[in-house]
């Protein structure tokens, strides 16, 4: 078990050390940092000055050592527009977007996992089919332009909900939440709903997959020749044994959530760290962008390496697959 | 399959044959492909069908700006679908729209295909170290979402046309990579790649005749799907002002020109487009649904 969980930390640091090196040269390297970081209008001397201090005249190496070790000290540089440090910026707006990704999320299990369990019991009938027809739709449905129809409803036709923004924040433990407070709500609704769909749509399938497999298994028809109830079947045998997959794709697709709040956050104006990203692309604010990409990669791997470790723990077949291999 | 006492007829029919009577068996799939063929027609025949050609900026008229739908032009014909804050008519703008969209979908699809195809297929020949590391690399890849990969590929290489295709090529290829490999280790042990390596063909010949058709139904699902896909993660790089250039508008562009105006009301600038894209990408996923039933092995009588 130990040695499962050095060698799969030491991949993730692995990858983690590819994705800073692909990451950097590819916003450093590639094309000409000096056109951009330098106010055309400067003379030659001031263009030599500025790049001495910013360190371009250095062999790419090195620039990259000053890169990692500012890394590993949380140091990713400053931001060209903002002029404040770029890590700085993105923890800043971290809160929105994981307040976002996780209500999004919620709402994704919450409804996902009835509809998709009724889907699965009662596949031909209208409902199932209703269901599994609106998960192909919740599969097709552009995210950002299901957001605008949104807008366009329930804030201008309407006028239920406001269309930006995450409106006044409460603070918890120090850190500006939304929904605490009914104006928060209102402002979260939306957004939530619009960044849930497409993971709905995935529980969906994916409980109604596991229910009607797992219905014709024999532990089901024993614990109902038992004389079990249905609903104690369903809810304790059925519902049991499909959780773990259920409960892997949860933690591997939060990262994705998150991912994805890019779009979401820049329809609804949500002041997270997708809206950052997007703003810097556009102002080729690279420290920014490459603060963004080093912490999304990190969580992903993050992620990636607790769910693995936790499947380990959940399935036994895992770690000794490992141990032979 | 087929027994000894099977006709003769039944014997000399194309599998493509087969595939299309199984696939029109069902309502809904024929819809879709139904849909999507008028889709492809309209892209195709857009500069015949439209009532103007909406980047010719003599043909519009400042006058005609943000009309809702069903408003008389000038001339006595009718915007069915509104206009958009140039005076463009939103249904010429879309059949045209739906063309670079189509076209950016189709090619990078096409592109990623044949990359895909050559490292799965050699990933799955050679085995060993080739096959690690290609396999590696998908790996990581998928572990990713598709949208993260574009944005860092857009950062860093920058915008315009052929950039977003490079980015979804790049993305694509790790999917078909996988189901190739997957596909070509099942038909390499079958007798028939023995029997053709016994008779001591090249590999290039045993690799592109006799494993690669076998592995093309899975990879016939894969590529439609991801065309669907492709089509949708354009329009969205589009829509957050990453994508394509002003100068082609895709549905995402036209859709995202449309935001600034939903506010005041003015919805048919952003819902007409995105009624598009959406028809586009349910009719593709309708016709990969259906056949992915068709073409798996395990469901043929």
């Amino acid at each position: 078990m130990s040695v499962y969980v050095v060698r799969r930390t030491l991949q993730a640091l692995l990858v983690l050390f590819v994705m800073s090196v692909l990451v950097f040269a590819g916003v450093y390297a590639v094309g000409n940092p000096v056109d951009i970081l330098i106010n055309p209008m400067a003379d030659q001397i001031e263009r030599e000055q500025a790049i001495a201090a910013l360190g371009l005249d250095k062999p790419l190496w090195e620039q990259y050592t000053t890169f990692i070790e500012g890394a590993v000290t949380g140091d990713l540089g400053r931001s060209f527009v903002h002029a404040a440090p770029a890590l700085g910026l993105i923890l800043e707006r971290m809160p929105a977007t994981l307040e976002l990704a996780s209500a999004a999320m919620l709402i994704a299990v919450l409804l996902g996992i009835p509809l998709g369990l009724w889907a699965g019991l009662k596949p031909h009938s209208f409902a199932g089919r209703s269901i599994m027809a609106g998960s192909i739709l919740g599969f097709s449905l552009p995210t950002f332009w299901v957001g605008l129809m949104l807008i366009m409803v329930f804030s201008v036709m309407l006028g239920w909900l406001p269309s930006n923004g995450r409106g006044p924040t409460v603070e918890l433990l120090g850190v500006p939440v939304s929904f605490l407070s009914l104006e928060g709500w209102r402002h979260l609704a939306m957004p939530a709903t619009n960044l849930a769909l497409f993971k709905l749509a995935l529980l969906i399938r994916l409980t109604r997959a596991g229910t009607r497999e797992a219905l014709l298994q024999d532990y089901v028809k024993f614990a109902r020749a038992k004389g079990l109830s249905n609903a104690r079947v369903i809810l304790v045998h059925v519902l049991r044994n499909i959780l773990i997959p259920i409960v892997t794709v949860i933690g591997l697709e939060f990262g994705s959530v998150i991912a994805f709040a890019i779009v979401t956050e820049s329809v609804f104006a949500w002041p997270g760290m997708g809206k950052l990203l997007i703003d810097s692309i556009n102002l080729l604010d690279r420290p920014v962008i490459v603060a963004y990409l080093m912490v999304i990669v990190t969580i992903f791997i993050v992620i990636n390496l607790l769910v693995d470790l936790l499947y380990s723990v959940l399935d036994p077949r895992v770690r000794l697959a490992e141990a032979k291999g | 399959m087929s027994g000894a006492e099977a006709p003769v007829a039944r014997a000399v029919e194309s599998p493509a044959k087969r595939v299309f009577a199984d696939f029109v068996a069902n309502p809904t799939a024929v819809f879709g492909l139904a849909l999507l063929a008028l889709i492809v027609l309209l892209a195709v025949l857009a500069p015949l069908v439209s009532p103007q050609n909406p980047y010719d900026l003599a043909q519009l008229d400042v006058m005609d700006a943000r009309l809702p739908p069903g408003s008389a032009t000038a001339d006595g014909g009718t915007f069915w679908l509104g206009t958009d804050d140039q005076g463009r008519d939103m249904l010429s703008a879309i059949f045209y729209g739906l063309r670079i969209s189509l076209m950016v979908g189709a090619t990078s699809t096409a592109f990623a295909l044949v990359i895909g195809l050559t490292m799965g297929l050699c990933a799955a020949y050679f085995g060993g170290r080739v096959e690690t590391l290609i396999m590696r690399v998908v790996d990581i890849q998928l572990s990713f979402p598709a949208i993260l990969i574009a944005l860092i590929l857009i950062a860093v290489l920058g915008q315009g046309t052929g950039k977003v295709i490079a980015a979804l090529v790049t993305i694509q290829w790790a999917y078909y990579a996988r189901t190739v490999r997957g596909a070509a280790l099942v038909e390499k042990r079958k007798e028939y790649v023995e029997a053709a390596r016994c008779l001591a063909l090249p590999p290039v010949r045993i690799v592109f005749r006799h494993l690669l058709p076998n592995c093309l139904p899975p990879l016939i699902v894969v590529a439609t799907v991801q065309v669907a896909a492709a089509i949708a993660l354009e329009a969205t790089l589009s829509f957050l002002g990453l994508g394509l250039p002003i100068t082609e508008p895709s549905l995402g562009l036209l859709i995202a020109n449309g935001y600034q105006y939903l506010l005041s009301g003015k919805y048919w600038i952003s819902f007409f487009p995105g009624l598009a894209l959406l028809a586009t990408i349910v009719s593709i996923n309708l016709c990969a649904d259906q056949l992915r039933d068709v073409l798996n092995p395990r469901l043929q009588r």
